[in-house]
């Protein structure tokens, strides 16, 4: 490069970037971020906010039906089946969290081996959902299952667990929450680390303990943990997809199905065609999800602002 | 001289056709992609295509096998975007959402050819969607019931002619401790087996056709009368308990424990059996009963097919493809007991000597006076088959909830066929 004349007149004023440097440079680094949450989440949402206004097959034109599928969807009993089901796995899935909790506090100590043991109760995360769901479903099989061989030694008759619609939903939830336990087990575990010892100390001395030690002293240090494995159990609930794929393949009769599942069987599956159909359920399982986001956001916000 | 990919490609493209001067034509890519994932099936298409390379060396054929079920749904899109030069699919009705959507290249000029119109006429109906043709089948079979000759033999049962039989031999059975079918809903569609076979036999082809075309309803009285001659089997026991549970393939063992004496099934069913154990003095076949003496007896025989798509590159070797699939010669040789052991399509060909492809080729050619259905999830448009399949695992549970699921599907229906 040469030195021109213009650019020597020019010299004592600094570049633009130079000027806003402070202003520019976090967005410069956030832009590779935000133009990868633009293009991947925010434009397929916008996107199938836009399709479930339309009835279209997938393959041919797409025809304008205004608000047509939210109104069938409203008299869909299967829709709200699966509505339903979404709500009974947030609600049962946070069984994950105290369930998790006492697995952690019942390991926290130190004998031989402790690490063996951790490990072993960790290891159904490690598992695929796949494996889980093959696992769970013979185990509930009607008549070799190991399920019925106890109930059996017990004299209790055989159960058909996952053949049955009212009791189908609840057994796949059940098999959901032994890895989702052993996930919140290892949260639970990495926060008791954190745990301030001279707390505990002084609440000995205030003669606290059993439950009151720890309701009052150990639960509320373990706030950040029990904030992420809820976050995380939450999401793991609305997202349920595998298991019941894999479990009873939305059935017997669609009695298993959630929002998700029934989606896929809607849009995407071997007789779904009704893509604008699927994107209007998709859109009301976004909704119910960003209820959970802005709770999410707003607590994490004002866990910031405090600081 | 700069040597390019291109350059090369050409030099090597000049001396292909040196070398095959003889059978000039074809030249180029020819992309197929089957969903035939099972391991002789599988190899029988290789073997196939390998021969059809053989004859045309100027080809340079690519082969994709799919999992069955996974080609079900990517079939729309590779068919959309990175389509193949041949593809397999289902004959009738599950065409419709291709060939509505224009991506299946018409090929009634194959069906005019007279090879192919006269060889291939008991198919062309199936294969036929607005007065045109939308691919070639190379492969069908039969469907009825499969049962265990020795129980039957144990119990003193003939092979029942008509209902009343059916229901009597299965009490005899029921009776013996055992169940008289063994079934698998937990994919829904063996279900439309037997709803086919039923609506079939109490009011005929036609009705069924009638009602898959959507003219008649499902809460008419007379499809009524069909669910209630299924009612009387569910009554009795007929069907193995938690079916709801289990895949066609996990149904099995109830046939081959000998704790259920048949099962209502497709051809494909011969093999698993057979490996299972199930020799010819212990599994036999005979054809779905009577039901109503008024009506014709009719068939289910699912066609599988090969089709072009729209936007294929190469479709001059996909014709010629076509044409080698459905010769008399190939069709013998692929559909023999040691390859797919189904029925070959074209009627030239000479049908493997089984007992099982015996008996179903003289019924299906002699004794199916009424037609040939294709199967419940290819004769009902694909959103129809799925909500009715439902709707018809549900009866066999809860056989009360009947005038409810009807309603249901009277109301899908009234979308569907809009």
């Amino acid at each position: 490069m040469t030195d021109t004349p213009a650019q020597q007149v020019a010299a004592p004023q600094r570049s633009w970037y130079k000027r806003n440097e402070i202003a520019v440079t976090p967005w410069l680094f956030l832009a590779p971020a935000i133009l990868f949450f633009a293009f991947y989440v925010i434009w397929p949402i916008y996107q199938s906010i836009a399709i479930s206004f339309y009835d279209w097959d997938g393959l041919g034109e797409a025809q304008y039906v205004g608000m047509a599928n939210y109104v069938e969807l409203m008299d869909d009993s299967a829709f709200e089946v699966s509505l339903w089901n979404n709500l009974k796995w947030l609600l049962f899935y946070l069984l994950a969290i105290p369930g998790g909790l006492f697995i952690a506090l019942f390991l926290n100590q130190t004998v031989t081996g402790i690490r063996i043991y951790k490990s072993l109760f960790f290891f159904p995360f490690v598992l695929s959902q796949v494996v889980v769901g093959l696992v769970f479903s013979w185990f509930y099989l009607p008549n070799e299952g190991l399920l019925n061989g106890v109930l059996g030694l017990v004299g209790l008759g055989p159960v058909n667990v996952l053949g049955d619609p009212t009791m189908a939903t609840y057994g796949i939830i059940a098999a959901g929450l032994w890895p989702q336990t052993a996930y919140c087990m290892i949260l639970y575990l990495t926060g008791l680390n954190a745990v301030d010892p001279e707390q505990i100390e002084a609440g000995r001395l205030d003669n606290a303990k059993g439950w009151k030690m720890l309701w009052y002293i150990i639960i509320p240090q373990l706030k950040p943990a029990t904030f992420i494995a809820f976050v995380v159990t939450i999401i793991g609930a609305l997202r349920s997809f595998d298991l019941i794929s894999i479990m009873t393949n939305g059935g017997p009769f669609g009695q298993t199905r959630v929002l998700s599942f029934y989606m896929f069987e809607k849009a995407l599956s071997e007789y779904g065609f009704r893509m604008g159909y699927g994107a209007a359920i998709a859109v009301v399982l976004f909704l119910i999800m960003l209820v959970f986001i802005a709770y999410f956001l707003w607590s994490m916000w004002s866990e910031e602002k405090r600081r | 001289m700069r040597f390019t990919t291109k350059s090369m490609l050409m030099a090597l493209a000049g001396t292909t056709m040196l070398a095959g001067a003889a059978s000039a034509e074809l030249t180029g890519e020819l992309k197929i992609f089957l969903d035939t994932s099972n391991p002789a099936p599988r190899a029988t298409m290789e073997k196939m295509i390998a021969d059809f390379g053989a004859e045309h060396p100027g080809l340079e054929i690519s082969t994709t096998v799919i999992d069955r079920e996974a080609y079900k749904t990517q079939i729309r899109n590779f068919l959309t975007a990175d389509s193949p030069d041949v593809a397999t699919w289902y004959a009738a009705n599950r065409m419709t959402p291709y060939v509505s959507a224009g991506l299946f290249e018409d090929v009634s000029d194959l069906w005019a050819e007279p090879e192919i119109a006269e060889n291939l006429a008991s198919t062309k109906g199936a294969m036929t969607i607005d007065g045109k043709q939308w691919g070639v089948p190379y492969t069908y079979y039969q469907w009825g019931i499969y049962y265990r000759k020795d129980i039957y033999e144990e119990l003193g049962l003939n092979e029942p002619s008509n209902f009343d039989e059916m229901k009597s031999n299965c009490q005899a059975i029921v009776d013996s401790g055992r169940k008289c079918y063994t079934i698998g809903t937990k994919f829904l569609w063996t279900a439309g087996g037997w709803f086919d076979y039923l609506n079939m036999r109490t009011h005929g082809f036609d009705f069924h056709m009638e009602l898959a075309q959507g003219n008649v309803k499902w809460t008419d009285d007379r499809v009524k009368e069909t669910f209630a001659n299924w009612r009387q089997l569910i009554d009795m026991g007929a069907f193995v308990d938690n079916h709801q549970n289990y895949s066609w393939q996990e149904s099995l063992p109830f046939i081959v424990n000998g704790e259920a004496a048949a099962i209502l099934k497709g051809n494909f069913a011969v093999a698993p059996l057979r490996e299972a154990g199930l020799d010819d003095s212990k599994l036999d076949f005979y054809q779905f009963p009577a039901i109503n003496p008024n009506v014709e007896l009719a068939e289910d025989a699912p066609t599988d097919t090969f089709h072009i798509p729209a936007n294929a590159s190469n479709k001059e070797a996909a014709r010629e493809f076509l044409r080698f699939v459905v010769s008399a010669n190939v069709q013998t040789e692929i559909n023999n007991g040691a390859n797919l052991g189904q029925l070959p399509v074209n009627a030239q060909s000479a049908v493997d000597d089984d007992k099982f492809l015996n008996e179903g080729f003289t019924m299906l050619s002699q004794n199916s006076p009424g037609g040939v259905a294709q199967f419940f999830d290819r004769d009902f448009p694909a959103e129809m088959a799925a909500e009715a399949m439902q709707g018809l695992q549900e009866f066999m549970v809860f056989p009360d909830n009947l005038d409810d699921i009807l309603a249901r599907l009277d109301k899908v229906q009234e979308r569907v066929y809009k």
